[in-house]
C-alpha cells in the first residue's frame, strides 16, 4: 500500500454531515473491474448538472458551479475537511479509490462510518477524527482563508494549521505503522500461516460441519 | 467474572492471534462473492502469484447486474445489454472458474441476492464467521454467525489468507419485548430502532437483538433485522440461536450431515449471551408501541410513523441535523407537516436483500389479493430474492395473485435496491420500496425513495399512496404467515 509519512496540501470542505458512500461515487461507476479512474466521478451527483454515465469524457460535463471542490481556489486539494458518520452506507472501496484517485490524502471529520474507515487506511488514506469543536473551527478558518494548507505529521500524530497551532490526533497503533512503512496486509498475515493453519485445525477437530471438504 | 455475550463468545472462537494494540486475525468460516466487489480482489491475487487460502469457504453467485425480465434473463449473460453490467458478471464467471470457487451463476435455479442464497443453502451456519464484499452481510448475524461487510482490499486479504485483521467491536444489546401489532413486521421495528438510535448510534459495536418480540419472529424476520443493522452504523447484528435457527438449518444443502447434526446442534445452543453478560449499551423498545413505519428523507433515520407527518427541520436538535434535514426535504420535494399519507406515488419495489424470502412475498400478496395496483402507479415489481424464492411463491401461486393485481413478476436480483441493472428510478419519481437505503441517487438518478414494509408496500400500491396497512378490514389476516 502506499506509505503515509507527512503532508502539507490545501484543504477543502464538504459542510454536509453523514455524506455516504453513493454520494461519494455513485453505483453506475462501480461496474469498472479496475481500481483506478474514478477520481473525475467523485461526488458525481454533486459536482455535475447531468446525470453521469461510466466512459463518459467528463471534460465535456456541465459542472455544478456551487459545488466546493468546482472553486478554483480549492483546487489541488489534498486534505478534505468534512462532517459526522463520514463514509456511511455501502461497503465499496470505491470510496476510498475515487478520493485517492481525485488526490485526496488525508479526510478530517468528527467521525466515520467503520467499514469506510477500515478501507481508506488499506488504501493509504489518512482519516482523521477530531472533535466536532474543533472541526467547526477548522471549516471557519478554511472558508475564512483562501489558500488554507494543514501541515500533517503522523509520526508526531500532529496537524499544524497556518497560525502555528499544533492539534494532535488519535491513531491506531498498528495502522499508523502501516501507513508509515507502506506495508501490505496479506503479506503481514502470512507470515502468520503456521498459526492460522494450527487454528485451522483445532477448528476443524471442533466444528468438521463448517469444512465441506473433510 | 462477568458472562460473555454472544458476540464476545464468537470473537473468541474465532481468534488466531491477537496484538497488544488491540487488532486481531480472526478466522473466517464462510466468504460470499458477487460480481461488483471482487474482480480487484482476484486481480490482485493474480498479480502476487497468490491462490485462496481454502476453496470450499467460498461461494459466489451474480446479483446486483443480473437483468430482472424474463426476455433477458433467458439470454443467460448474453443478455444483460449493458456491455460494462455484462463483462463484470463475465469475470466473477471467469474468476471463479480459474480460482475453482463454486458459483451459481445466473440462471442456476440457486442464484439470487447473495444475502438470500447463503441462509436458504445452509451456507450460513450458527458459529460462523461470514464475511462478504458488502455491507448487508450483517443479515448472517440471524443466525448467531458473526457476519459482516468488508471491502475491496479486504476480499483479497480473505481469499488469500481465510483471515481478517479486525478489532473487537463493542456490545449493544437492543432488546424488543412485547407482542407486535396487527400488519407491523420486522422491518418497522428495524426502521424503529434506527429511527431511535440514528444512522451513526451502532457505529464501532455489534448489535445484538433480542426479547421476546425477537424471538417470535421468523427466521425470515430476523434476517430483515440483522440486514439494516448496517443503517444503524453497526456492521454487525446478531440474533441468539433458538429451536426456530435450528429447525430453519434442517436438511439445507451446505448443512451439517445427519451423521454431525446433534454435535452441530450442541454446540450451536451456546451462541447465546450469559444471564450476566455485560452490553456497553442497551437500548429498549416495546414491540406494542411500534406502528407501521416510512421514510421521509434521504437517510433511514429519517423515519415516521405512517400516521405521521413530514418533520419540520425547525424543530432539530442542531443545526447540522437541520441543514440535513432541510436538504432532504428539497431532494424528496416534500414539505414539512404533510401527511405520510398524503404521498402520492409513482413506482413500488418488492424485493432487495432485506425484504425479498417468501414470508415478505407472502405478506405482500395477502394485502395484494384481490385488489388492483392504483392508476397513478405506472410500475409496481416484485423481484424475488432468489430462484428458489421465486419457484416456491409460484407454487404457492403468489406470482398469480401479484399478476392479477398488476404488479410485475421478476427473476431474482438486488435489481432497483440500487439500479445497477436497468430497472431504476427517473429524476424525480418517487417510490415505496422495501429496500434498506433511501440515498440521493439510489434508485435512480434523481429517484425519490421511501422505505417500508411488504406488507406496506403492496398496500402503497393499490392506494397509489401511503396508507396504514392495518386499515385494512382484512388486517386481522395481514401478519402472520401460514
Ligand atoms: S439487494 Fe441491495 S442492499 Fe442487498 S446486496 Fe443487493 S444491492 Fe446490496
Amino acid at each position: 500500500m502506499k506509505k503515509f509519512e507527512r503532508l502539507n496540501g490545501l484543504v477543502a470542505p464538504l459542510d454536509r454531515a453523514n455524506v455516504d458512500t453513493d454520494l461519494i461515487i455513485p453505483k453506475q461507476f462501480l461496474k469498472s473491474i479496475k481500481r483506478t479512474g474514478f477520481g473525475p466521478n467523485l461526488f458525481d451527483e454533486l459536482r455535475y448538472l447531468d446525470e453521469g454515465f461510466p466512459g463518459q469524457d467528463a471534460s465535456s460535463r456541465p459542472l455544478n458551479p456551487d459545488f466546493v471542490l468546482n472553486q478554483s481556489r480549492y483546487q489541488g486539494a489534498q486534505v478534505l475537511l468534512a462532517r459526522r458518520n463520514f463514509g456511511c452506507g455501502s461497503s465499496r472501496e470505491h470510496a476510498p479509490w475515487a478520493l485517492d484517485d481525485f488526490g485526496f490524502r488525508v479526510v478530517i471529520a468528527p467521525s466515520f462510518a467503520d467499514i469506510f474507515y477500515n478501507n481508506s487506511f488499506k488504501n493509504g488514506i489518512l482519516l482523521i477524527t477530531l472533535d466536532e469543536a474543533t472541526v467547526e473551527r477548522l471549516f471557519q478558518e478554511t472558508e475564512a482563508n483562501e489558500g488554507y494548507r494543514l501541515d500533517i505529521d503522523l509520526e508526531a500524530q500532529t496537524i499544524t494549521t497556518p497560525s502555528g497551532e499544533v492539534i494532535a490526533f488519535e491513531a491506531d497503533p498498528f495502522r499508523k505503522h502501516c501507513l508509515l512503512e507502506g506495508l501490505d496486509d496479506i503479506g503481514l498475515t502470512l507470515e502468520q500461516s503456521g498459526a492460522i493453519r494450527d487454528f485451522e485445525s483445532r477448528h476443524r477437530a471442533a466444528q468438521p460441519w463448517l469444512f465441506r471438504d473433510a | 467474572m462477568a458472562g460473555q455475550t454472544l458476540y464476545d463468545k464468537l470473537w473468541t472462537q474465532h481468534l488466531v492471534t491477537s496484538r497488544d494494540d488491540g487488532s486481531a486475525l480472526i478466522y473466517i468460516d464462510r466468504h460470499l462473492l458477487h460480481e461488483v466487489t471482487s474482480p480487484q480482489a482476484f486481480e490482485g491475487l493474480r498479480l502476487a502469484g497468490r491462490k485462496p487460502w481454502r476453496r470450499d469457504a467460498n461461494l459466489a453467485t451474480p446479483d446486483h447486474n443480473v437483468p430482472t425480465t424474463l426476455k433477458e434473463r433467458s439470454a443467460g449473460n448474453a443478455g444483460i445489454l449493458d456491455d460494462v453490467s455484462r463483462i463484470q458478471v463475465e469475470t466473477l464467471d471467469a474468476n471463479c472458474e480459474s480460482f475453482d470457487i463454486e458459483e451459481f451463476r445466473i440462471n442456476d435455479e440457486r442464484q439470487g441476492i447473495v444475502h438470500v442464497v447463503g441462509p436458504e443453502q445452509g451456507a450460513t451456519l450458527p458459529g460462523m464467521t461470514v464475511v462478504c464484499g458488502d455491507s448487508h452481510t450483517a443479515t448472517h448475524g440471524a443466525f448467531a454467525a458473526l457476519s459482516h461487510g468488508i471491502g475491496t482490499s479486504e476480499v483479497e486479504h480473505v481469499l488469500a489468507t481465510q483471515c481478517l485483521i479486525a478489532q473487537k467491536m463493542k456490545n449493544m444489546q437492543v432488546r424488543v419485548e412485547g407482542q407486535l401489532g396487527l400488519g407491523v413486521t420486522a422491518k418497522d421495528i428495524v426502521l424503529a430502532v434506527i429511527g431511535r438510535i440514528g444512522t451513526a448510534g451502532g457505529t464501532g459495536y455489534a448489535i445484538e437483538f433480542a426479547g421476546s418480540a425477537l424471538r417470535d419472529l421468523s427466521m425470515e424476520g430476523r434476517m430483515t433485522i440483522c440486514n439494516m443493522a448496517i443503517e444503524a452504523g453497526a456492521r454487525v447484528g446478531l440474533v441468539a440461536v433458538d429451536d426456530t435457527t435450528i429447525e430453519y438449518l434442517r436438511g439445507r444443502p451446505y448443512a451439517p450431515s445427519a451423521e454431525q447434526w446433534p454435535a452441530a446442534v450442541d454446540a450451536w445452543c451456546e451462541l447465546v449471551s450469559d444471564d450476566d453478560a455485560h452490553f456497553d449499551k442497551v437500548v429498549e423498545l416495546d414491540a406494542a408501541e411500534i406502528e407501521p413505519q416510512v421514510t421521509w428523507g434521504t437517510s433511514p433515520e429519517m423515519v415516521v410513523n405512517v400516521s405521521a407527518t413530514v418533520p419540520d427541520p425547525a424543530e432539530a436538535d442542531d443545526e447540522t441535523v437541520a441543514r440535513g434535514m432541510t436538504r432532504a426535504l428539497e431532494y424528496m420535494g416534500l414539505e414539512a407537516g404533510q401527511k405520510m399519507t398524503d404521498i402520492q406515488l409513482d413506482k413500488v419495489f418488492i424485493g432487495s436483500c432485506t425484504n425479498s424470502r417468501i414470508e415478505d412475498l407472502r405478506e405482500a400478496a395477502k394485502v395484494a389479493q384481490g385488489r388492483k395496483v392504483a392508476d397513478n402507479i405506472q410500475l409496481a415489481m416484485v423481484v424475488p430474492g432468489s430462484g428458489l424464492v421465486k419457484r416456491l411463491a409460484e407454487a404457492e401461486g403468489l406470482d398469480k395473485i401479484f399478476v392479477e393485481a398488476g404488479f410485475e413478476w421478476r427473476e431474482p436480483g438486488c435489481s432497483m435496491c440500487l439500479a445497477m441493472n436497468a430497472d431504476k428510478l427517473g429524476a424525480g419519481e418517487r417510490c415505496a420500496s422495501t429496500s434498506n437505503r433511501n440515498f440521493e441517487g439510489r434508485q435512480g438518478y434523481g429517484g425519490r425513495t421511501h422505505l417500508v414494509s411488504p406488507a406496506m408496500a403492496a398496500a402503497a400500491a393499490i392506494e397509489g399512496r401511503f396508507v396504514d396497512v392495518r386499515d385494512y378490514d382484512d388486517a386481522s389476516a395481514l401478519t402472520k404467515s401460514a
